[in-house]
C-alpha cells in the first residue's frame, strides 16, 4: 500500500515550521503565491518551493484560474491522513459498524 | 466505540458493538465487505480497487478487485463458521505485497448481545511473522500514537481545517 509512504511524506512536509505556516495560510482558501507570501518573513520563491513540497505530499492542490495559480487544501489527502492516524483496524471496524447498522435499518424498513 | 486490549505484542484486539443482528453483522462483514472496507486507502494493487471479496468457504481467497477487473489477493479463509466466526489469513507483507507464506491471522467473532445488537471482536495475531518489522506494522494496524511533535502539529492543522 502506498499509504504508509505517502504518510511519511506528509510528516516530512509538515515537519518544517515555515511549511506549516504556509499550509495554515493555504487553508484559508484558494490563494496565489503572492497572497500566501504576504506578511511572511520568507521570499516568494521560497513559498513556491514549500507549496511544491506540500503538493507532492498530497496536502495542497493547485487550481488554474486564467493566468493565476491558486493553492488550496487537498481534502482527499487530509482524509487519507486522518484514516491513517486512526489506525488500520479502527478505521475499518468503524466503517464496518456503520455499514452493518445501515443494513439493519434497511432490513427493518423492508419489514414495515 | 472501538475498544482495545493491550498486552501481547504479537496480537491486536479490537471490539466494537454493532446495533444490528448477528446474522446481519456477519453478512455485511463477509458478503458486503466492498461496501465498507476503506478501499481508497487500504488496498495493495496498482488499479483503483472497487470491491473486497471473501470466497465463502474454507480455503477461499480474500482479495480486492480493481476497476480494470484485475484481482489482488490479500489472504485466504482459514475458518468459515457463519454467522459467528471467521478466521482469515492476512498475507500482506511489510512492503504491502501479497506473500502467501506470511500467514498473519485475523479472527472475527460475532457475539449476539441482546436484541439487534452484536459484539464484534477482532483479533489480528501472529504479528511476529513480520519479524524485525513487527513494531512498525503493529503501529499501522493499531492506532498510531508516537509521532510526538509532528502529530501535535498535524492535530492543530486538522482542527483548524475542520473549522474552516
Amino acid at each position: 500500500m502506498a499509504t504508509s509512504q505517502r504518510i511519511e511524506k506528509v510528516f516530512d512536509a509538515l515537519g518544517d515550521p515555515t511549511r506549516r505556516a504556509v499550509f495554515r495560510r493555504v487553508r484559508k482558501g484558494n490563494r496565489s503565491v503572492r497572497e500566501i507570501a504576504e506578511g511572511m518573513d520568507v521570499s516568494r520563491p521560497a513559498v513556491s518551493q514549500h507549496l511544491k513540497v506540500l503538493k507532492s505530499a498530497g496536502l495542497v492542490v493547485v487550481q488554474i484560474e486564467g493566468s493565476r495559480r491558486l493553492y488550496g487544501i487537498d481534502r482527499n489527502g487530509i482524509e487519507a491522513l486522518k484514516q491513517w492516524l486512526d489506525g488500520f483496524w479502527d478505521t475499518s471496524l468503524t466503517a464496518f459498524k456503520r455499514a452493518a447498522e445501515l443494513e439493519q435499518d434497511n432490513t427493518e424498513d423492508r419489514h414495515d | 466505540m472501538i475498544e482495545q486490549n493491550v498486552g501481547d505484542p504479537n496480537s491486536i484486539k479490537k471490539t466494537t458493538i454493532v446495533e444490528a443482528d448477528q446474522e446481519i453483522a456477519w453478512r455485511v462483514f463477509t458478503e458486503k465487505m466492498g461496501s465498507w472496507w476503506p478501499l481508497a486507502y487500504y488496498k495493495i494493487g496498482p488499479a483503483n480497487a472497487v470491491d473486497a471479496v471473501i470466497e465463502p468457504h474454507v480455503g477461499g481467497r480474500w482479495f480486492e478487485r480493481g476497476e480494470d477487473s484485475s484481482t489482488c489477493q490479500w489472504g485466504s479463509v482459514l475458518a468459515w463458521e457463519p454467522p459467528s466466526r471467521i478466521v482469515l489469513s492476512w498475507d500482506i507483507n511489510a512492503d504491502w505485497k501479497y506473500d502467501p507464506e506470511l500467514n498473519t491471522e485475523i479472527e472475527v467473532r460475532f457475539v449476539p448481545d441482546g436484541s439487534k445488537r452484536t459484539r464484534v471482536e477482532l483479533e489480528h495475531r501472529r504479528l511476529d511473522r513480520y519479524g524485525a518489522r513487527r513494531d512498525e506494522m503493529r503501529r499501522i494496524y493499531d492506532t498510531e500514537g508516537d509521532w510526538g511533535k509532528l502529530l501535535e502539529a498535524f492535530a492543530g492543522v486538522a482542527a483548524a481545517w475542520k473549522e474552516a
